[in-house]
């Protein structure tokens, strides 16, 4: 089959010719838009394939680099996610694969021409980072989060060949940090960055170095500093750099002078574009209040990083009037969210972190008034990520009264399988409002105690569902069932110690195939259910992740996915692979 | 850790039922957690004080955390510990507990200059009146009572030993019901 676009096909489904129709195409920028349009027929296909100048690959064993370089030669941009999300958990050995490396392979061939790449969940190592940095010539822009197998000494190398580099964002990584002198890698007449963000890293860079480098860049307009940054350094870069619209400040407990405070305080005064503020590692009251003139146009505010008390919140809030996006732990409290109900009439999306995941003693830092209180006064509220110790039926219900919007519900209830501790009753009503309130429901994470009617209710109601994230919950196949059955539009489930079997697993069975992955762990899988699975549905590979010592014909952790390359090669001796093929 | 687990007959509420025992509350205690917690019972109040406390301390030690749970990407786990390790070098926090309060909150000693400085953050944080500390009756009359947990174990009145003994010895706090605190402290 030529696809070749040099032949114009006189069929009626077009009368453009191809450059024409490229040009139009090229227009929807949306990877779902794109993929549909190549769906009407060859010709649109075809156009498609050489327009399309982005492509986001969410599991990057579905398809091989081999594929995607044929289909679209002429890519600048490619997002990759690796892991299964459980791995951020720890649930996934390390050596598990989504290497990197044989896409740049590829792509140095196929796509010499590439721009961007943005990693999640990868493995990357300073092997490839350096073979990137020095086969792509055009390269721009790179962003690594989550991701693990390289050093500083790769970012060295990034610095120093790359030279049009806009972006350089590295986040949240397992990165081996052996010291900051890969900032002084970028030349000396080196001005295009427009993105940093080195939040991730420990050591510090070079002094002098950094405020040469922002002062160069006119045009930078990210600026994500490090824990170990100064408040000094802080400052004079923020004289230096006034048109930044996202930054991460450093830590923030060192103790200021009246006239340092003051000099700090003048600073962020400057910075009339700032939308975005993260990072404030150990924030002292004292100094936040050097931030509020920086406030007024501030959209989203990232303070999970301090312990906040409720008082420095609700001093805080009041200078955010445009507030969208918030980030706490739950030292602010109930009453801290309070606060946030009352000084946030715009707010879009909260999550709140817990300070002391680990400690079960701490309780009732944040409860269910608190996820209440934020319901009433932010009727916006379409995302929520709460980790608490306790919670009702009733607070869920109130909260998706007052807010039927929610896109994403994400509820851990942090001791397993935890019920209402006013009535002792599960919590599938919890979960059941939400379900029922929220028709737009795309994410949902449940936790507490919860029996199959939970999920009778998921499959009833949650008909855009498109990802759910399930622990110690359910009491039986069943549970699984009624979600494979319902949730039509479910592309992404994870399920963890819950006694789902073999006939849970088989039920998906018309499922699997549209969804991108299924994972499962510590639930009553065999490896005969895998093999079933396997030999009915050929086109998913079905992997398995043997524990040390576990039983012979246990499934420990099974992975699903859906893929057109066929089961892969790089898997390590623990991941046993089941192909239909 | 075994694989989950088929409710009998619906959903065994005994198993899971989660009763928050407050300290010295005198509610039964029940299991706590679910079969994946390995959690040993929460010892009854008949119990004495200090064999309780050394049972819970040796709890704390032998509970195996469920990998991976809660939720938390490593990245934010490090960051905490972190900030949490600095915190224990540089501070001295302490864990107070007020019975019948439903939480409890960490104070680092070191911000305070004595015990009257001590007492009115406690007053404040948790709204109650300790009264006046007598070396002979202790805080005599009041409905609430600090008392703290020694390095030995023990437990005493806040006041009773020298400010400087006291931060270095205190290893918890709990402000107690007056009722329950006959008996204790030096010198009785």
């Amino acid at each position: 089959m030529d696809l070749s676009p040099k032949q114009s096909s006189p069929s009626e489904s077009t009368r453009f010719p191809d450059e024409v129709l490229e040009r139009v195409l090229a227009l929807l920028t949306s990877p779902k838009d794109r993929n549909a349009v190549s769906l009407v027929c060859k010709d649109w296909y075809t156009a498609d394939s050489w327009s399309r100048r982005h492509v986001f690959i969410g599991n990057c064993y579905s398809v091989s680099p081999e594929i995607v370089a044929r289909r679209f030669p002429r890519i600048r941009s490619v997002t990759l996610k690796g892991k299964p999300r459980f791995s951020d958990f720890n649930l996934v050995p390390d050596n598990w694969g989504a290497d990197v490396h044989s896409w740049l392979l590829v792509f140095a061939s196929g796509c010499p021409f590439l721009e961007e790449l943005r990693l999640k969940r990868m493995r990357v190592t300073d092997e490839s980072l350096e073979f990137l940095a020095l086969n792509f010539p055009n390269f721009r822009a790179l962003s690594l989060l989550s991701c693990d197998g390289f050093s500083t000494s790769g970012l060295a190398t990034v610095a120093t060949h790359c030279k049009n580099l806009t972006e350089l964002d590295i986040q949240e990584n397992g990165i081996e940090d052996l010291s900051g002198d890969w900032l002084s890698c970028f030349p000396e007449n080196f001005n295009t960055l427009e993105v940093l963000n080195f939040s991730n890293l420990i050591t510090d860079v070079n002094p002098g170095v950094l405020e040469r480098l922002v002062s160069r860049c006119r045009s930078l307009k990210v600026l994500k500093l490090n824990r170990t940054s100064s408040l000094d350094r802080l400052q004079r870069l923020l004289v230096s750099a006034p048109q930044l619209t996202e930054l991460g400040a450093g830590s923030f407990s060192e103790e200021l002078t009246l006239q340092q405070h003051a000099e700090l305080k003048y600073a962020f005064g400057l910075c009339k574009n700032l939308s975005v503020l993260s990072g404030f590692w150990d924030a002292s009251a004292l100094n936040l209040s050097a931030v509020y003139p920086a406030c007024s146009r501030l959209s989203f505010l990232n303070m999970s990083y301090t312990a906040l008390q409720s008082p420095e919140l609700a001093s805080l809030l009041p200078h955010c009037p445009c507030l969208r996006r918030l980030w706490v732990l739950d030292s602010v409290g109930d009453k801290g969210l309070e606060a946030v109900g009352a000084n946030c009439p715009s707010l879009e999306e909260i999550r709140v972190f817990p300070t002391d995941p680990f400690d079960e003693d701490m309780l009732h830092t944040v409860t269910e008034s608190g996820i209440v209180a934020v319901s009433q006064g932010c009727p916006k509220l379409h995302y929520i990520l709460y980790f608490c110790r306790q919670m009702t039926n009733a607070a869920v219900a109130t909260v998706v009264r007052n807010c039927p919007d929610f896109t994403h519900f994400r509820l851990c209830i942090m001791n397993p399988g935890q019920p209402d501790h006013t009535t002792n009753q599960p919590m599938d009503e919890a979960f059941g409002a939400v379900v029922k309130a929220c028709k737009k429901l795309k994410r949902l994470s449940i936790s507490g105690l919860l029996t199959d009617l939970t999920f009778k209710y998921i499959g009833e109601y949650a008909k855009n569902l498109e990802a759910l994230s399930v622990a110690f919950a359910g009491s039986s196949d069943l549970g699984m069932q009624y979600v494979m059955e319902g949730c039509s539009k479910l592309k992404k489930l994870e399920i963890r110690d819950c006694p789902f079997g073999n006939v849970a697993l088989l039920s998906g069975l018309e499922r699997y195939e549209s969804m991108r992955s299924l994972w499962m762990s510590a639930c009553n899988v065999t490896i005969d259910g895998c093999r079933s699975l396997a030999r009915e549905m050929p086109r998913l590979n079905v992997e398995v992740m043997k524990e040390e010592g576990s039983d012979d014909c246990k499934a420990d952790k099974v992975y699903v996915y859906r893929t057109v390359a066929g089961p892969r090669r790089d898997a390590p001796p623990s991941v046993l692979t089941f192909s239909g093929l | 850790m075994e694989g989950g687990v088929a409710y009998e007959n619906g959903l065994n509420f005994k198993a899971t039922e989660l009763t928050l025992g407050l300290p010295g509350s005198g509610e039964t205690e029940g299991q706590g957690g679910v079969r994946n917690n390995n959690k040993r019972p929460m010892p009854t109040p008949e119990t004495n004080e200090e064999e309780s406390q050394a049972h819970k301390a040796a709890d704390r030690g032998s509970r195996a955390q469920i990998v991976g749970w809660p939720p938390i990407r490593s990245y934010r786990k490090n960051s905490l510990q972190a900030k949490n390790s600095e915190g224990e070098a540089s501070g001295m926090y302490v864990k107070v507990s007020m019975d019948g309060a439903p939480y409890l909150r960490k104070i680092d000693l070191k911000v305070y200059r004595d015990y009257p400085e001590l007492l009115k953050a406690l007053e404040a944080m948790f709204k109650f009146a300790a009264g006046v500390y007598s070396e002979r009756e202790g805080y005599k009359g009041s409905e609430y009572v600090p008392t703290y947990e020694d390095k030995d174990g023990d437990w005493m009145l806040v006041g009773d030993v020298p400010w400087d003994m006291f931060m270095s010895s205190c290893k918890r706090l709990r402000i107690m019901k007056g009722s329950e605190a006959r008996g204790l402290g030096c010198g009785v």
